[in-house]
């Protein structure tokens, strides 16, 4: 029997719960050689800023046990080159496109989505949650009343629906949840990475070149679990659940949390073909347990 | 589409010291695979998630083998050289771009320092015309034979002196004063700085291999940038090792960083 794999992400139809995460699937391009694209969701595409950003200094890499550090700083092309040459290639599929946004103040937030907002995209995501750039990013997403003001300024730019994604790296990610919805956001994104550290202790200095990075990869995910579990408790919109997911199994155990799609992030890098394999994951799962709608089961822990 | 593949070993062991030598009957990448490309190697450990990458040493079409030459500096090489003659590993491949090859150039100058040297290997076995390869080692140059069955001139420098002449490779170029229609280089980034201004020095063009830490290998991840000078400008960009490189020519890399 046909198995409903659909869901609405703040009134975007997407054909099934599956998207990738910001940062780890470029702008598709170099997983098509890999997975049929037509096959996603969506793709969620790398952050993209008003103009290029050169991002940070090497080493930016480090394995750590179970996942991963990591302080690209959002290198891009900037808005207009994603404009020009990445939503022509994207649209050749049949999938949605989800913009990730970031930015150093409001106005470059707001530029960017202003441009965006009369492209070909299907939704928008603000990055207010990255660990490695010194002036927004993160620094706006542990704040309150800040998340609220960049949310509702961006609103006023955005014509499609906004996602607003959040960082763990906060005391009660209810709270900034909350801020986020009521600022105007029409969904939520979480877990960006959290803050982590690697120390080369034979040469004595961190082994990134930025020190501190964004911990994520499979080590993560009780703790993405638990945070989507509390912001579904805690508010009305759509989330997008992500952090260390790598399966099918893993995917339901988000959806089970609450989250109405699921980002494949990390385990882009160990596996090209986890998008794929994790939607084939959620269909077998359905099939083991005869779940007609995928729907069904959202947010069924009490 | 491109997938990961089950490659066979049918050989894993020690060639000297913490340096391994692998072959894997891997078909499907032996026929693509070009000089001075890389393969990802998965090491099947959950804990240890993302690929290691490991340049290709020789190609045999033939036989639809890849030879790897790979030294172990970590948890994830020591798993990996531990593996059985006969099982089969993940790898990802080939990747990369590999050496820009002008069939009209007839003499060449190789270098390869340390865990360098493999890559040049195959590039030699491609390369028609005059090779002249200089090897780099603190003290145990490596592949040495091999570089001279196929009639290489080769000059060796070791730190110690053991081999060779005592100092660097770059000493040994000194010495030797070669010409080439085209240089190619691969080692660690401070004797690749070193060769690179000596090739400009001389007016001669060099490749360079370049090594970063990466993610996934294919481009998407964004982590193992270097900083290559933008053409026509006094601005710079920073491109992909794994995607744009590994090969980088040596004066568009910014080597004062």
């Amino acid at each position: 029997m046909t198995r409903e794999l659909s869901v609405n992400i703040a009134g975007v139809i997407v054909q099934n719960p599956v998207t990738t995460a910001s940062g780890t699937f470029g702008s598709g391009r170099e997983y098509s050689e890999f997975v049929d694209l037509n096959k996603l969701g969506a793709v969620t595409v790398k952050g993209v800023s008003n103009v290029p950003w050169k991002g940070n200094n090497t080493p930016r890499i480090a394995e750590t046990y179970g996942g991963m550090l990591n302080s690209v700083g959002l290198q891009n092309m900037g808005v207009d080159n994603f404009i020009e040459n990445d939503i022509p290639f994207l649209r050749q599929y049949h999938t949605k496109i989800i913009v990730n946004v970031c930015g150093h103040t409001i106005e470059e937030y707001c530029q960017t989505v202003e441009k965006l907002s009369n492209a070909d995209v299907d939704l928008l995501e603000l990055n207010i949650s990255c660990p490695n750039v010194t002036e927004g990013g993160i620094t706006f997403g542990t704040d309150i009343k800040m998340v609220q003001k960049v949310v509702s300024e961006v609103k006023r730019y955005a014509k499609q629906p906004l996602i607003v994604k959040l960082t763990p790296n906060v005391t009660d990610i209810t709270e900034i949840a909350k801020a986020a919805v009521y600022g105007g956001a029409d969904a939520l994104s979480l877990i960006n990475t959290l803050q982590g550290m690697k120390i080369d202790i034979h040469k004595k200095k961190a082994v990134l070149a930025n020190k501190i990075g964004g911990f994520s990869g499979p080590a993560v995910k009780p703790v993405a679990v638990r945070m989507v579990y509390q912001v579904a408790k805690a508010v009305n919109v759509p989330i997008i659940g992500m952090g260390g997911i790598c399966n099918g199994e893993d995917a339901i155990e988000f959806i089970m949390a609450g989250a109405t799609a699921v980002a494949i992030g990390t385990a882009n890098f160990s596996n090209p073909m986890a998008t794929i394999e994790t939607i084939e994951g959620i269909q077998q799962y359905m099939e083991q347990y005869n779940i007609k709608d995928i729907n069904e089961i959202r947010g069924i822990i009490d | 589409m491109k997938k990961i593949e089950q490659a066979v070993i049918l050989k894993n062991q020690c060639y000297i010291d913490n340096i391994y030598d692998m072959v894997l009957y891997v078909p499907e990448i032996a026929n693509v695979a070009k000089a001075g490309q890389f393969i990802n190697v998965y090491t099947g450990k959950a804990e240890m998630i993302l690929p290691r990458p490991i340049s290709i040493s020789e190609i045999d079409k033939k036989e639809g083998t890849l030879r790897l030459l790979y030294q172990v500096i970590g948890k994830g090489t020591e798993h990996i050289c531990k593996m059985q003659k006969g099982s089969s590993i993940k790898i990802l491949g080939a990747l990369g771009n590999g050496f820009f090859i002008n069939k009209k150039h007839r003499n060449h100058i190789l270098i390869g320092g340390g865990i360098g040297v493999p890559p040049m290997l195959e590039l030699a076995k491609t390369l028609q015309g005059n090779i002249h390869i200089f090897i780099g080692a603190k003290s145990k140059p490596i592949l040495v034979e091999e570089f001279q069955k196929i009639g290489a001139n080769i000059s060796i420098a070791t730190d110690d002196g053991s081999q060779g002449i005592c100092g660097t490779v770059l000493d040994a170029i000194e010495i030797e004063e070669p010409t080439a229609d085209m240089i190619y280089a691969c080692g660690p980034k401070v004797m690749l700085k070193a060769v690179s201004e000596w090739a400009e020095k001389k007016q001669m063009q060099i490749q360079v291999s370049m090594e970063e830490k990466m993610a996934c290998g294919i481009g998407a991840c964004v982590g193992c940038t270097i900083k290559i000078n933008k053409k026509g400008t006094h601005d710079w960009e920073n491109l992909k090792v794994c995607k744009d490189g590994p090969v980088f020519w040596g004066n568009e890399v910014v080597w004062n960083d």
